[in-house]
This record gives C-alpha cells, sequence and structure tokens, in this order.
C-alpha cells in the first residue's frame, strides 16, 4: 500500500531537525525501516516526515571509558565494527547480525529501533545487560536518560515531541567480562518470541535482560530465574504466556553462559 | 492538493529526473516514474525483497525507502547489471544453475547475492543462506538460488584474479 499524503524536509543539522519537529504531527526518519512499514499500513500518518538519516550522528567510538554509538549507526555497521570485537561487547553484533534480514541491516539504524520501541526488538535487550544510557537533544537542552527508563511500554518511549537521540552511551564493562545474545524467534516475522542478553563480570557478576516477553524489554535483576518466575509475560496465538516463560527461561541460561565462556575467553 | 517535489538520482548510472510525491516509495518511483519494473512488487509488507536494487552498493528494499531519501545516492536496479548487451556473471548463473522457475523474486535475489559477493566473494552456503533471509521465493526452493550464488562467486573470484 501507499502511504498516506505527507510532506518531506530533509534536515541538515540537528537544531534544523528539532526546528522542523515542533510540526505537532511531524515524524523523524532515517533508515525508515519501521516507519514506512507502519506508514504503508496507514497506523502511522504523519504531516511531515523530517529526514534525519544525513546528520552526523552515526559512528562507534570507544572515548573516556565509555562506548559511544550514534543513533543514525546502522545494524550493519554494528557488525562491521571493530571496536566492538572484544568478548564484552560481542552481543551487539551478535544481535545486529539476526536483525530483520540484510535489506533491513543495510539501512535500519540503532536509534530508530530504539524510537519505534517495538516490545519484541533485539537490541534493547543488549543495551539494558550493558547498561546503557540515552542521550536525548530537545529545544529546552540535553538530558541522558537510562535506557531502562526510557522504555515505557509497546511504542511507547521517554521521547517527548521534539527530541532527538543523539547519542547511545555503554560504560565499558570490566576487563575479563564477556557478553551474549541468545534468541527464539517467531519463524515468519524474525521477531523474537524470547530474546535474552547476558553480560558476565570476571568476578561472576553480570546482568541478564530479556526482550519479546513483555510489554517492554527489561533487566532481570539480581536473580533472574526468580524475576522471570515472577515477570508479568505476554502471550498471543503464536505463544502463549506460559509457554514464552519456558522460552525466555532457556534463553536465559544459554545466554549467560555463552557470556560466561566468553569472559573465560577474555581472562 | 498533494505536494509533488522534484527527484534527481542516478539510477544505473545515468542521471536522472523526475517529479515525485513525497510518499512516493522509491520502487514506485522506478516503476511508474522511470519505467524500470524490473524491481517487483511482491507484498504489502516489506517482506518479500522482490524489490530490491541497491542504493550505493547495499541491497535494500526499494518499497522500504521513500524516493526522496535516494537523492544524491546511486541506484542499481537489475536493468543496469548487465554491460555492452552481455548479461551480468550472477545473471548468467542463475540461467546455469536454475535459480529460478517463475523469475518473479530473481532481481531481488540476485541483487541481494550482488550485495553479499562484493563484501564476501566466497561466502560458505549457511552465509549465502543467512543473505536471502529477506528474499522469498515460492516456487524452486532456495536450494537451487543458493547454488547459483556459490557458481557466481567462483566465477566472479575467477575472473578478478584473472
Amino acid at each position: 500500500m501507499i502511504p498516506a499524503p505527507v510532506r518531506y524536509a530533509r534536515a541538515s543539522n540537528v537544531e534544523q531537525a528539532l526546528e522542523l519537529l515542533a510540526e505537532p504531527d511531524a515524524k523523524a526518519i532515517a533508515g525508515g525501516q519501521s516507519l514506512i512499514s507502519v506508514m504503508k499500513l496507514r497506523i502511522s500518518r504523519p504531516s511531515l516526515v523530517v529526514d534525519i538519516s544525513r546528520l552526523e550522528l552515526g559512528g562507534v567510538e570507544i572515548r573516556d571509558g565509555e562506548l559511544h554509538l550514534g543513533p543514525l549507526t546502522t545494524w550493519d555497521d554494528l557488525i562491521g565494527a571493530a571496536e566492538l570485537r572484544r568478548p564484552a561487547l560481542a552481543a551487539i553484533a551478535e544481535c545486529a547480525s539476526g536483525i530483520g534480514d540484510l535489506q533491513v541491516r543495510n539501512r535500519g539504524t540503532l536509534g530508530g529501533s530504539l524510537a519505534h520501541a517495538d516490545p519484541a526488538s533485539d537490541m534493547p535487550a543488549v543495551l539494558l545487560a550493558l547498561g546503557a544510557a540515552l542521550q536525548l537533544r530537545s529545544p529546552q537542552g540535553e538530558r541522558i536518560v537510562p535506557l531502562g527508563d526510557f522504555l515505557l511500554g509497546p511504542f511507547t518511549t521517554a521521547l517527548v515531541a521534539q527530541e532527538l537521540i543523539t547519542d547511545v552511551v555503554v560504560p565499558l564493562p570490566a576487563p575479563g567480562s564477556g557478553s551474549a545474545y541468545v534468541s527464539v524467534e517467531h519463524p515468519a516475522s524474525g521477531f523474537a518470541l524470547a530474546g535474552a542478553a547476558a553480560l558476565a563480570g570476571a568476578d561472576g557478576g553480570g546482568r541478564v535482560a530479556v526482550t519479546g516477553i513483555g510489554a517492554r524489554p527489561f533487566l532481570l535483576g539480581d536473580d533472574p530465574d526468580a524475576a522471570l518466575a515472577q515477570a508479568e509475560i505476554f502471550g498471543d496465538r503464536f505463544a502463549s504466556a506460559d509457554y514464552r516463560r519456558e522460552l525466555a527461561a532457556v534463553v536465559v541460561r544459554r545466554a549467560r553462559e555463552s557470556a560466561a565462556e566468553r569472559a573465560r575467553d577474555d581472562s | 492538493m498533494q505536494v509533488v517535489e522534484s527527484l534527481e538520482i542516478v539510477v544505473n548510472g545515468e542521471q536522472r529526473s523526475l517529479e515525485v510525491e513525497p510518499r512516493t516509495l522509491l520502487v514506485h518511483a522506478l516503476r511508474d516514474g522511470l519505467g524500470l519494473t524490473g524491481a517487483h512488487i511482491g507484498c504489502d509488507t516489506s517482506q518479500c525483497g522482490a524489490c530490491t536494487v541497491l542504493l550505493d552498493g547495499r541491497a535494500v528494499k526499494s518499497c522500504t525507502v521513500l524516493a526522496l531519501q535516494a537523492e544524491g545516492t546511486e541506484v542499481t536496479t537489475i536493468e543496469g547489471l548487465a554491460s555492452d548487451g552481455v548479461i551480468h556473471p550472477i545473471q548468467r548463473a542463475f540461467v546455469e544453475h536454475h535459480g529460478l522457475q517463475c523469475g518473479f523474486c530473481t532481481p531481488g535475489m540476485i541483487l541481494t547475492a550482488a550485495d553479499l559477493l562484493s563484501r564476501d566473494p566466497d561466502p560458505a552456503d549457511e552465509t549465502i543462506r543467512h543473505a536471502l533471509r529477506g528474499n522469498l521465493c515460492r516456487c524452486t526452493g532456495y536450494q537451487s538460488v543458493v547454488e547459483s550464488i556459490r557458481a557466481a562467486g567462483a566465477e566472479l573470484r575467477g575472473s578478478a584474479t584473472r
């Protein structure tokens, strides 16, 4: 189907993009791999699309003990990034390589996916396990929001009108850490029925986050098994809540094992 | 009232200009605006990959790109692969290895293969299958498509070292 009538403006800097986004029904578009699909279905009918894809907000960089992922970084960029080839950050490329398909990974961006906030999207689980925070910018200024506070529910985030994600910041895990992402996908849609990301520290500690099973991806806390047993889990005609809970326990175990193995390889 | 904007793009090496609505998808601009009907529309949901074209050498679904977003990029469609009337080695491999039956998905398959082989000239079968995840075929099955791409890789590697 063809999207509903819309106007188009290409922003050449962040300030201009924010200005254009002052229009109440304006939407920012980057790779468009989520937005165009819902525009075609006419679930989304923006009055104006503000093309932010040419802004200088891409790239992967490590500085001052932090990993910075530009929101316009594509999944394909993440897969190819040399900076991410270390056990502690291995979950990022591992996760990215299973997202969508080749064509989607060539265009789809990290920031677009986070802003779209599909409750079954993969990368939020990885970024939650790694303790990521987002830098947001609006005409009022900048703020830093931990990812767990950014993701509010299905397709709902803490972004206010006229606000863009300008950086994704991940604290570098301690030496000797490993991370992993494991999911079981719906065979047709490719979205996670249950996905789990784990960070394993050299000291035996770590963090685990899950996706695809609730209203939003979430961290499981210090006792992942107990947290999973109590979590509010979503069921649909493809997979009941009970089935998803079972599946989540499996992917959590596999992700933790894989992360711990990578941590050992690093020490 | 519908807005119309002018679009300048390079398609198959030629500078083209046309008028599009902002909502026009790249696939419609190529098919209806430029008559390049090799990019097929097989679904409504960005899943089938029959509309795959190369944008600056990378495979994308042209049904999931606004035509205006392609401004300033180089688009390659299936019509642009042959040179001097000789079909591309990937096209020839699909002919020789029965990589198609009805042919509807084939342009997308071939352009996805072109992206894959440009980055990985000797992909394992598993890598080929992973790359084809976004290209659906409803008649031959994928085995002969994989074989075609494997053969095309060998042919392209051979011609690169000759």
